[in-house]
C-alpha cells in the first residue's frame, strides 16, 4: 500500500460511503464513544486547556529543533548497541528493511500496527522479497486477511461487523465458530500465537521516540506489541521523522494527552518503552535493533505554513468528531490518512493531483481544530490549501473561477450590490412557488435537490431602513 | 451609544424582519442605530472557497465602509467571524491590516455585544411556545461565544427551551460546502433536522441565518412544521 489506497472517483466514493449504512452506523456509534470518553477523560484531568497548550508548545519546539533531537536521537540509539537509518523516501526506507531481512535470511516477520508502515508500502515490498508478513493487532490482521485497508487511524476497521469478520476468518483461516466476538479475539490470538513464535523478525511503528535515550514508545491495547517485541531476535522500529519528544518528562504529557483524546483512556493496557538491543551484562532484548526514520516528504513541511500539521501525534481525535468523516467513512478519502488530518496531510505528502477534492470535504465546522491535542488549527489549514488549489495549482472549474470573480466585483460595488438585492425577487420569480423555490435553477440545483430555498423577501433591510429613515427626518421637520 | 449595523448579505436579501428585529433590540436596550450604506458581503463565500484575493475586494469595501463606526453589530457568528479574520487576510498590506483590526477590535456578534458590552442579560421580552437552539459552529468554535445566547433566552417569558441532541455538530451548510459537497451536506442536514424534530420543539432558534435557511429548508423540505426563527425574532418578542 501506499499514501493513496485505489482508483475510484472522488464523486463515487463519496455515493459509496453514504450508501454504506452499516459502516455508516458503526462509524457514527463508536464516534459517540469516543466523544463522551474523550471528553469524560479531559474533565477528569482537569484544566484541559493547558494540558492541550503544553502539548502545542513541546510539538512547536521539538519541530523547531527537530535536527538537533534527530542527532541526539540516533546517537543515543547507536550508544546503546541500535542501528539508525534515515530513509529520505519510502523506497528508501523499504529496501533498508529488505536488506536487514536478507541478511537474516527471514522468511516471517510480525508486525504490530503502524501507520508509516502503511504510507511507505513496508508489507508488499518484504512480500516481494520473499517474507510472509503477518499485521498482529487484531484490526490490521483482519484487514490484511481481506486485503482492504483501514479507515481509521487509530481503529483500522471501524467499518467491519461481527459477520463480516467471521466470513473473513472462515474463507481465509478455516475458522468453524461463530460469529460471537469473545470467539473470534480467541481464535486470532491463537492463530497469531504461532506466528509470534515463528518470527525471524519483529516490527513495530513508533509513537514517540524519547531523543535523551534513544527509547522507542509504543502505545498499545491488545499486548500484540510486546509479543512483536520481545520474541524476535531482530526487531526494526519504523517511524515517521516528526515522531519525537526531547526527553521522558515530555513523553509523560504526551501520552497523558495521546490515550485520552484517542479513546478517552487514561492510560492504555500497555505503554511500551524500548531502548537499544541486549547488552553484555543484560538478560533481555533483541540482539539486533534497527531504527528507521522516514521522511518521505515529512521535511518539505517544515519551515511551511503547514509546519503545525506535524505535530499530529495520531490520536484520530479529529476523525471522531468529524461529522464529515461520520457520513462517509474513512475509505471515501483515498488515502491511508482519513478525516480532517488525512485531508490537510495526504496533499502534503502525495501531492494535489490525486487528491485536490479533499481540502473541500468539510464545511470549516472546527470540531478538529478544536478536539486536537495539541492544537493544529486543521480547519485553517483546510483553507489554505483551498487558497494554493486556487491560486497556485489553478485546478478550479472555469465556471467556478468566473463565479468568484463575479462575486468580487458584486461585493466592492454597493450600487450592484443594492440593485441585486432588489432584483432577486423577480430574477428567481419563475422557480418560485408560495414563498420558497424547491427546484432552483443553474448551482441551486445542488442545494434544491436536499432542501427548499427561500424565496427573497419582496422588501430587502436597506430599503426599509432608508424608508425609517426617511420617515423619520420627516417626521422631526414636522 | 453609537452601534452600526452590519446586516449580512443574507439577512438583507431573504430576512429583513430578522433585520428589523435586531435594530429595533438594539435600540430597546438604549442604542442609537446606523445603517453603513456601504456595506455588502462580509467575503467569506470567496474566502473559504481558497479565493483569497477576490475576497479581499470584498473585504476592503466593509473596512471602508464601517471606517466611521464606534461598535459594529451583526445578527451572525459567522460573518462576524469573518471580519475577526481581516487582519490576518491583510496582513501583507500593512496600511489595510492596520484599518481591518481596528474594525475586527470593534466587532460583536449580537447577543455577544447585548450580554459582554451592554452588560444586560435580560432584554424583558415574552415569548410563549417551547424551542430548541442550534448553536452554530463558528459563533461558539470561532467566535468563542456559547453562553450569550442561552443566558438571554433564559430569560425570556414564557418559552420553554429544550435541548438539541448533538447540538454541537454542524448542520452541514458550511456556505459554498452545501453546493460543491451537496451529497455530504444533504446527509448532515438530514441528521440535524432528526435532531430539531426528535426535540419535538415548536420553534427552531438559531444565530445564524445560514444555518437557519439550511436546516429550514430541510424541515421543509420533510413537512415538518417546525418553525424557524433567527434568535433577534425571539428577544424582540414581546
Amino acid at each position: 500500500m501506499s499514501i493513496k489506497i485505489g482508483t475510484k472517483t472522488y464523486a463515487d466514493r463519496i455515493q459509496e460511503g453514504i450508501d454504506n449504512t452499516f459502516m455508516r452506523h458503526a462509524v457514527s456509534s463508536a464516534q459517540g464513544r469516543f466523544r463522551t470518553g474523550r471528553l469524560k477523560a479531559a474533565e477528569e484531568l482537569g484544566d484541559w486547556e493547558d494540558w492541550r497548550t503544553l502539548g502545542e508548545e513541546i510539538r512547536t519546539h521539538t519541530m523547531e529543533n527537530l535536527d538537533y533531537y534527530l542527532y541526539q536521537l540516533s546517537e543515543q540509539v547507536e550508544k546503546r548497541g541500535g542501528t539508525v537509518f534515515f530513509a529520505e523516501t519510502a523506497e528508501e526506507a523499504n529496501t533498508y528493511v529488505q536488506k536487514v531481512a536478507e541478511e537474516k535470511q527471514a522468511r516471517k516477520v510480525v508486525k504490530s500496527k503502524s501507520m508509516v508502515t502503511e504510507e511507505i508500502g513496508l508489507n508488499e515490498a518484504l512480500e516481494k522479497s520473499g517474507c510472509e508478513v503477518v499485521e498482529s493487532d487484531l484490526g490490521e490482521w483482519i484487514l490484511q486477511l481481506d486485503e482492504d485497508p483501514p479507515s481509521h487511524i487509530v481503529t483500522p476497521a471501524l467499518h467491519k461487523n461481527k459477520s463480516q469478520i467471521r466470513e473473513t476468518f472462515v474463507k481465509k483461516k478455516g475458522y468453524t465458530k461463530t460469529d460471537d466476538p469473545e470467539e473470534l479475539a480467541a481464535f486470532a490470538r491463537e492463530q497469531l500465537r504461532q506466528d509470534f513464535l515463528e518470527a525471524d523478525i519483529g516490527v513495530t511503528g513508533c509513537n514517540f521516540a524519547v531523543a535523551e535515550s534513544g527509547t522507542v514508545t509504543l502505545v498499545t491495547n491488545e499486548g500484540n506489541a510486546r509479543m512483536v517485541s520481545t520474541l524476535p531476535d531482530t526487531q526494526i522500529a519504523v517511524m515517521g521523522m516528526e515522531r519525537i519528544v526531547p526527553t521522558w518528562e515530555e513523553l509523560e504529557v504526551l501520552v497523558s494527552l495521546l490515550t485520552r483524546a484517542a479513546v478517552g483512556q487514561k492510560l492504555t493496557s500497555y505503554i511500551t518503552s524500548l531502548t537499544g538491543t541486549r547488552l553484555e551484562n543484560e538478560v533481555d532484548g533483541p540482539e539486533d535493533f534497527h531504527l528507521v526514520i522516514v521522511d518521505n516528504g515529512r521535511s518539505k513541511i517544515l519551515g511551511t505554513e503547514f509546519q503545525s500539521a506535524l505535530h499530529c501525534i495520531r490520536c484520530a481525535a479529529c476523525i471522531n468528531v468529524c461529522p464529515v468523516y461520520r457520513h462517509v467513512g474513512g475509505h471515501s478519502y483515498n488515502s491511508i490518512y482519513p478525516g480532517p488530518i488525512g485531508a490537510v496531510l495526504t496533499p502534503l505528502l502525495d501531492g494535489y493531483e490525486d487528491h485536490k477534492e479533499l481540502p473541500y470535504a468539510s464545511s470549516l465546522c472546527a470540531a478538529c481544530t478544536e478536539a486536537c491535542p495539541v492544537k493544529i488549527p486543521l480547519h485553517e489549514h483546510l483553507i489554505r490549501h483551498r487558497e494554493i488549489i486556487v491560486e497556485k495549482e489553478q485546478k478550479t472549474t472555469k465556471a467556478e473561477r468566473l463565479a468568484m470573480t463575479g462575486f468580487a466585483q458584486w461585493a466592492s460595488t454597493p450600487a450592484a450590490y443594492k440593485l441585486s438585492t432588489k432584483m432577486a425577487g423577480t430574477v428567481l420569480k419563475p422557480w418560485t412557488k408560495d414563498g420558497s423555490i424547491k427546484n432552483g435553477p443553474g448551482p441551486m440545483k445542488a442545494w434544491t435537490a436536499a432542501r427548499d430555498f427561500p424565496a427573497p423577501a419582496k422588501k430587502s433591510f436597506r430599503t426599509w431602513f432608508d424608508e425609517r429613515e426617511k420617515r423619520r427626518e420627516k417626521d422631526d421637520r414636522l | 451609544m453609537n452601534v452600526s449595523l452590519f446586516i449580512t448579505c443574507l439577512c438583507d436579501t431573504f430576512t429583513p424582519d430578522v433585520g428589523k428585529d435586531t435594530v429595533q433590540l438594539l435600540e430597546r436596550c438604549g442604542c442609537e442605530v446606523d445603517f453603513p450604506a456601504g456595506q455588502t458581503c462580509c467575503g467569506q463565500p470567496a474566502y473559504n472557497s481558497g479565493y483569497t484575493t477576490q475576497s479581499k475586494q470584498a473585504v476592503k469595501q466593509m473596512i471602508t465602509a464601517f471606517e466611521a463606526s464606534e461598535y459594529v453589530v451583526g445578527p451572525s457568528g459567522s460573518c462576524v467571524q469573518m471580519v475577526k479574520e481581516y487582519p490576518h487576510i491583510l496582513r501583507d498590506e500593512p496600511e489595510w491590516r492596520k484599518r481591518a483590526e481596528h474594525l475586527a477590535g470593534r466587532t460583536y456578534e449580537l447577543t455577544q455585544f447585548i450580554v459582554a458590552v451592554l452588560g444586560i442579560d435580560d432584554v424583558h421580552s415574552t415569548f410563549q411556545g417551547t424551542a430548541t437552539y442550534h448553536p452554530s459552529c463558528h459563533m461558539t468554535r470561532l467566535l468563542g461565544v456559547k453562553d450569550a445566547p442561552r443566558r438571554l433566552l433564559e430569560n425570556v417569558q414564557g418559552l420553554t427551551l429544550i435541548n438539541l441532541p448533538q447540538g454541537e455538530d454542524c448542520c452541514g451548510f458550511g456556505g459554498t460546502f452545501a453546493v460543491k459537497n451537496a451529497a455530504i451536506s444533504a446527509q448532515m442536514v438530514e441528521e440535524k433536522s432528526c435532531h430539531v424534530t426528535e426535540t419535538k420543539a415548536e420553534y427552531l432558534i438559531g444565530g445564524d441565518m445560514g444555518c437557519l435557511m439550511n436546516i429550514g429548508g430541510r424541515l421543509s423540505r420533510n413537512e415538518e412544521d417546525v418553525k424557524v426563527l433567527h434568535i433577534a425574532q425571539v428577544l424582540n418578542s414581546q
